[in-house]
């Protein structure tokens, strides 16, 4: 499946939309990470494990995305966004959806 | 005003010195290592325009990422505070921002270059603010945590046609 932020895909022509196509998925943080987190608040600097956790968590949202598109007989997805929000704290929603439209290389 | 005043105030001398000192490091290792790594992927070229350049290969579409979850150090977040009762620019956080797009953009480009493409478009850049601090600690006391992000369309631009788009 072809998957791209923009709106069209260079060399495919696209034949048919199939709609909008989402996906989330919401994540806590566990105490062992929270706990090491509070100590780089101290000190600074990147902070490995919720960057870890969020792009575990991106992935997942972008593949519950794609199996929506799949499921609408789509073979790309197009002009995808990402979002984040804070639930709560200490929770966070990761969101992505984009339009699932049928392409066709072209020529 | 006695021994009993620098007892108590003693730990958070201690903090903002260590966070001071320690945090200063990483900051300024975290740069250099961020222009090394610049430097290495300085042959993909990225916009945010929804266009493509002419003659880009079809064959090699996809979607890449990068993000970074960085955090201030107890220093940034006690200088923070102390602005934000007077008001005016946040020195400290304006250059942890700075090195969070930074580093986003540069594992942008690093997945970009590791799937064998030469050019991002339609670059988008995004953070939020995950939930500040753990759990305890004074509202007040807690220090940024923020997460940035940048994902773009990765395709391979010829050589041949780097110089027309």
């Amino acid at each position: 499946m072809i998957v791209v932020n923009t709106e069209t895909i260079p060399g495919y022509a696209i034949r048919e939309v199939k709609g909008l196509v989402q996906g989330n998925t919401i994540r806590a943080k566990h105490l062992g990470r929270d706990f090491v987190a509070n100590l780089k608040n101290l000190v600074g600097g990147e902070l490995k494990g919720y960057t870890e956790l969020l792009i575990e968590a991106r992935r997942q949202a972008l593949e519950r995305m794609l199996a929506q598109a799949e499921q609408l007989g789509g073979n790309a997805v197009v002009n995808v966004r990402f979002t984040t929000s804070t639930i709560t704290q200490g929770a966070a929603e990761l969101y992505a959806y984009g339009t699932a439209v049928v392409a066709e290389p072209e020529g | 005003m006695g021994l009993q005043f620098w007892i108590q105030i003693l730990p958070f001398v201690v903090l903002i010195i260590l966070g001071f000192s320690i945090g200063g490091f990483v900051e300024r290792a975290h740069s250099r290592q961020l222009k090394v790594r610049e430097e290495a992927v300085r042959d993909v070229m990225v916009t945010d325009l929804r266009t493509f350049p002419v003659g880009c290969e079809t064959a090699s579409i996809g979607l890449v990422t990068g993000e970074v979850v960085i955090a201030s150090d107890y220093f940034k977040t006690f200088a923070a505070g102390l602005r934000k009762m007077i008001g005016g620019d946040l020195r400290t956080y304006e250059t942890l921002m700075e090195r969070a797009r930074r580093e986003a953009l540069v594992r942008m480009m690093e997945s970009a270059k590791a799937m064998g493409a030469n050019h991002v478009a339609n670059v988008r850049l995004a953070s939020s603010n995950i939930g500040s601090g753990g759990a305890g600690g004074r509202r007040s006391h807690r220090a940024a945590m923020v997460e940035v992000y940048a994902y773009g369309t990765a395709v391979f631009v010829p050589s041949t046609n780097r110089a027309s788009s």
